[in-house]
């Protein structure tokens, strides 16, 4: 039976809501592309089913297929989201604490 | 399972729960991403070391062709660029699903000896996937401009027409878990399923695509959550469900910010109807537009005490950044305060016109965010809009036509003065006139914005 799966289930749905409830609008964007990197864990399907044998030439074609769609999404998306956390990168001593404490506060309340 | 792997993915799930934390806020965000990358590489190790493990060669095969795509073109892609290329992680992802799916059924001969849930959790996978994945490559097509940004219908056919589609993708689906063999009820599924995602991202106009990329971001989460219910695999689960949920919710937020519900942008045709005709003639098109130049531009600026700088997509796809920069810079030498009003979806993602401005190393603390910016407009001598147009639009507030009426807007012509820069007179993203540039406040300089940008400057310098 399936049930401490579908708990699992639940409970990471939790874990989802929680996590992002309070981000500031200038993180939407790599915030996306951040999950968008995680949700390439389908990689480990294609890994699974392959792994443990299929046979039949189409059935390894798309599998290969599949496990090169997940390896784009999970390296590409890390990277392009690496990249634009980059560009929030701050030269020293620029940064006032007080400031983003009040801006994150007022996105949390839009 | 062995201890071994479960372990492996209980670690990679604290680290992509505790990147995830991390990158919701500035500072530790870069890290986060890392945290997350290493708990993905614990998780696909921990599956490698499954026993029982084999096509290793086509494993090796698989991933090495992914790595070969996927690391050149992240590294690669220009940072205007950057929705259609999380559109496109987005896609692959999904069309995973799909193909993983497709060779369950293949395997398992229609899920023949597998329990239904399986075949149930399965073929969600295989529908919500194929969404995903063709759904996404029309949003990177618009993005791209290789399909038509603005709105495609078919008008009243459009509906029955989708939800013929979604009958028959659930009618294949069903008939496989009431025990069909036949392949082509998979292919059917995945086929229809694919149209829908077609026809579904087609109509929607280019000013709702971000929505509809964190949209299909969270299905493919969702898709990959049932996919790991279909291979009891609890690392698919507990991703796939974050994914999924978050997604949801930051689907929801963006949806706010644009005062658009999640239905009414999937419903579509955003600025295609004759509505965008009507607020042209309403909106005093044939009041006079007065236009300046770089010199009077420059020199209103250089006498101003206070300067906002609204950029929007204009500003993003003229690469203007770098030129803004150094006329802010000019400014401030002179002891003008410069900041910037961004508008939470400027550009065409929440949060795109940040990373632009802060590559160009436009300090966060002058980025304001809207509400901020609303307040400070009265103290403001000169607003300078650079490619704004939709968010900038006062008919969103006075204009219950207009078919952006009630999006929360950037007040800038509370401001003293406003110049915006534009390439021409045409209309923004969402397809609707602009009162602003008639205003008598407004002042407009034509031409490409970097260029337009540039002109300041030397005329800022030579003052």
């Amino acid at each position: 039976m399936p049930i401490e799966s579908i708990a699992i289930l639940v409970l990471a749905g939790f874990v989802g809501y929680t996590v992002i409830s309070k981000v500031p609008n200038t993180l939407h964007t790599p915030l996306m592309s951040g999950t968008n990197a995680i949700h390439g864990i389908v990689l480990l399907g294609g890994l699974i089913v392959l792994g443990h044998g299929v046979d039949g030439v189409l059935n390894k074609i798309l599998l290969v297929v599949a496990i090169a769609f997940g390896m784009i999404n999970v390296v590409g998306g890390f990277l392009v989201t690496d990249r634009m956390l980059g560009m929030f990168k701050q030269r020293p001593g620029e940064r006032r604490p007080g400031e983003r404490g009040s801006g994150a506060g007022k996105e949390g309340g839009q | 399972m062995t201890t071994l792997v479960s372990v492996g993915y209980i670690v990679a799930f604290v680290l992509f729960i505790y990147g995830l934390m991390g990158m919701t806020g500035p500072r530790t965000a870069v890290r986060g991403n890392w945290i997350a990358a290493a708990g993905m590489t614990v998780a696909v190790v921990a599956t490698l070391l499954q026993p029982g493990m084999g096509n290793w060669l086509l494993i090796a095969l698989g991933l090495g062709i992914g790595a070969v795509i996927g690391v050149p073109a992240a590294r690669r892609v220009k940072m205007t660029a950057m929705p259609q290329m999380v559109a496109l992680f987005n896609g692959v992802g999904g069309g995973a699903v799909a193909l993983i799916a497709w060779v369950e059924f293949r395997v398992t001969t229609g899920y023949e000896a597998e329990p239904l849930y399986v075949a149930i959790a399965s073929l969600f996978a295989a529908i919500v996937g194929s969404v995903s994945f063709w759904g996404s490559g029309v949003a990177f097509g618009k993005l791209q401009e290789l399909l038509p940004g603005r709105p495609v219908t078919l008008g009243r056919l459009q509906q029955p027409l989708n939800i013929v589609l979604l009958a028959a993708a659930l009618a294949c689906a069903v008939i496989i878990a009431a025990g069909g063999r036949s392949e082509w009820l998979i292919i059917g599924v995945l086929v229809a399923a694919g149209l829908i995602g077609v026809m579904v991202v087609l109509p929607i106009g280019g000013a709702d695509m971000p929505v509809v990329i964190s949209l299909l971001n969270a299905f493919t989460g969702l898709s990959a959550a049932a996919m790991g219910l279909a291979l009891d695999n609890t690392a698919l689960i507990v991703a796939g469900m974050i994914v999924g949920a978050s997604g949801s919710i930051l689907t929801n937020l963006m949806a706010q910010a644009m005062n658009r519900s999640i239905p009414a942008i999937l419903a579509g045709g955003f600025g295609s109807g004759g509505g965008g005709g009507a607020v042209a003639a309403g909106g005093g098109g044939d009041r006079p537009v007065r236009s300046t130049s770089a010199a009077d531009a420059a020199i209103q600026l250089a006498y101003a005490g206070r300067v906002m700088v609204v950029p929007g997509y204009g500003l993003a796809v003229a690469q203007a950044q770098h030129a803004v920069r150094e006329m802010a810079d000019l400014l401030e030498a002179k002891g003008i305060d410069v900041a910037y009003a961004v508008h939470p979806v400027a550009g065409r993602m929440p949060g795109h016109m940040n990373v632009l401005l802060a590559e160009a190393d436009v300090p966060y603390e002058s980025l304001k965010e809207m509400d901020e910016s609303n307040s400070a407009f009265p103290q403001v001598d000169v607003s300078l809009v650079i490619g704004a147009n939709d968010v900038t639009n006062p008919a969103a507030q006075s204009d219950p036509n207009s078919p952006i009426y009630g999006m929360p807007i950037l007040h800038v012509t509370s401001s003293r003065s406003v110049i915006v820069l534009k390439r021409s007179m045409g209309s923004g993203f969402a397809g609707i006139d602009n009162a602003l540039f008639t205003d008598p406040k407004t002042a407009m300089l034509f031409g490409d914005a970097k260029e337009s940008v540039g002109g300041i400057v030397e005329e800022l310098k030579s003052l």
